[in-house]
């Protein structure tokens, strides 16, 4: 009976630490540091699906979690890090407009979202259903930073976050999706970011930047 | 009973205001350990304070009355706020006049009389120094009162003492709110206390200074005065610090020995060793902000607080 609560109390300070770090890669200007701050998304994403796993039992939960490991802990960040360096992007950082506004509207989103996960939580009976308000969060504070980025990297920082935010509410809500759904959902992952990266390298030939103003004109003038 | 909670009291105002010199001068010498240079003698800030004290009081030949009396009021505020933090004791006679958002208006009040008896001699680096402080200040304080609602949210009561006592009787409190609290209230406490990403504290250069350009004017006594409530501003800080974070070893209501008292003070001087090493490796390891950096510094911090806020609501106790 302890332990349990000592794991709900730990699983309730690892929720709070991704939301943390949701904001942290809103406000983050370098894209090394957004990397890294993903990669550690990620790995909190880790230890509080293996806590969730222990907790429940569920052997699928652990290989899942295993999942998460190495595809968002070790692999996803590799490739990034990888990519910016053929583009010789690392230190790249970006003009962000009025990070105060950002956070403000980010705050505003992250209240919403507990509003909307207070009915559904209150009828889950999982032992992390109060952070599915987190994960709503994280998906809308993902989608924020999407639109306040212009450069390509970082909004394929923004989707994996996304999908991070997807994973946690998943796992919140009714203890992870099947097996199959999250290999396959693994797997779109993986090839989006191979294509993305392909992207990356077509636009930069095209524009001489990563900048993603340049494909809003149709033609050139 | 009531006499010997008197004393204690009267303990505590006196070893803040005796020993707050000594933390600064802690942290200077850990910050030149850090920055590999020789580190000047534990004591110097007392050595500082000696010889401006012995000195002649020069003064500008239109300052007012106000310029006179700032560095008593400062002294005084920041006596006053030692006498209501609890750093040693919780049974505070003195702590029951006012909770800790009277306890933020008094470091307001001692902002604002800073800032005046700087535009007070009418030179532009104390107006400019003014005009920066008023800035961070105003931006700090709310987030410092995020910060402070937070635990009030958690005891369910806004007085320092008696949130102390309240750690005592739940004694498992690992809230995910308390972790945001405590960044933003290291982020507020660096802020406020003009330490490295605001402000550099040992500056003299015109375009970054804030609290130096203040006190540009001020010479012996009254320039002594002002720094000595400068470093118990920052213990002050610090002990608001430990009050709500880190409250282990505070001699509680009901525990009137000498014992717990002398236990009370070696935990708040090692917890002052390590908070001063602590500053000094943030203030080593980070860069001094643009003073248009500044909001979003702030802003942050403010976000924090409120996000501890949402979350403690949210996932509940």
């Amino acid at each position: 009976m302890h332990t349990s609560e000592l794991i709900a109390q730990v699983l309730k300070v690892l929720a709070a630490g991704l939301l943390l770090i949701s904001f942290a890669l809103l406000s983050g200007r370098r894209t090394q540091q957004l990397i890294t701050l993903f990669a550690w998304q990620g790995a909190i994403l880790f230890v509080s699906t293996g806590l969730v796993a222990y907790s429940s039992g569920l052997t699928e939960m652990y290989y899942s979690a295993a999942l998460t490991l190495i595809l968002k802990v070790i692999t996803l960040p590799w490739i990034l890090n990888r990519l910016i360096n053929r583009l010789g992007a690392q230190w790249d950082s970006e003009q962000l407009v009025n990070v105060p506004v950002t956070m403000l509207v980010g705050l505003v989103l992250v209240i919403f979202a507990f509003g909307l996960a207070q009915p559904i939580s209150s009828m889950a009976t999982t032992v992390t259903r109060h952070t599915l308000g987190i994960a709503i969060a994280v998906i809308l504070l993902a989608f924020l930073m999407m639109i306040t980025r212009r450069k390509a990297v970082t909004q394929v920082i923004g989707f994996l976050a996304m999908e991070n935010g997807l994973f946690l509410a998943a796992t919140s809500a009714t203890y992870g999706m099947p097996m199959v759904i999250e290999l396959g959902i693994a797997l779109d992952v993986l090839v989006g970011v191979f294509i993305l990266g392909i992207f990356f390298f077509q636009i930069r030939e095209q524009f001489d930047s990563l900048d993603l103003r340049h494909l809003e004109s149709l033609k050139e003038d | 009973m009531r006499a010997i909670s008197f004393v204690r009291q009267f303990v505590e105002v006196v070893l803040a205001i005796a020993i707050a010199p000594l933390f600064a001068g802690w942290i200077s010498q850990c910050r030149a350990w850090m920055q590999n240079r020789s580190a000047p003698p534990l004591l110097q800030p007392y050595r500082m304070l000696r010889k401006l004290f012995l000195k002649d009081v020069a003064l500008a030949t239109n300052a007012s009355v106000l310029f006179r009396a700032t560095p008593y009021v400062l002294f005084g505020t920041m006596a006053l706020a030692a006498a209501i933090i609890p750093s040693l004791v919780t049974d505070l006679p003195l702590a029951r006049v006012a909770d800790s958002i009277a306890l933020v208006g008094l470091f307001a009040t001692a902002r604002v009389f800073l800032s005046l008896a700087a535009m007070d001699i009418g030179t532009a680096f104390g107006t400019l120094g003014a005009r920066r402080e008023m800035m961070v200040g105003f931006l700090a304080e709310p987030a410092l009162l995020m910060v402070l609602f937070n635990a009030f949210l958690l005891f369910g009561s806004t007085s320092l003492p008696s949130l102390v006592d309240g750690y005592r009787t739940h004694p498992s409190v690992i809230d995910p709110s308390v972790i945001f609290a405590s960044i933003a209230f290291v982020m507020v406490a660096l802020a406020e206390n003009a330490r490295i990403p605001i402000d550099n504290p040992t500056t003299h250069l015109e375009l970054t200074m804030i609290h130096e350009a203040m006190l540009l004017e001020y010479s012996a006594r009254h320039l002594a005065l002002v720094e000595w409530a400068s470093s118990l501003k920052l213990f002050n800080y610090a002990c608001i610090g430990f009050a709500l974070f880190f409250p282990w070893g505070i001699a509680t209501r009901g525990e009137d020995g000498l014992g717990s008292l002398l236990i009370a003070i070696a935990a708040l001087i090692g917890k002052l060793v390590i908070a001063g090493a602590a500053l000094a490796l943030i203030e080593s390891l980070s860069a001094k902000l643009r003073i248009f950096r500044a909001p979003e510094y702030l802003a942050m911090a403010f976000l924090l607080a409120v996000l501890g806020l949402l979350v403690h609501l949210l996932l509940g106790a």
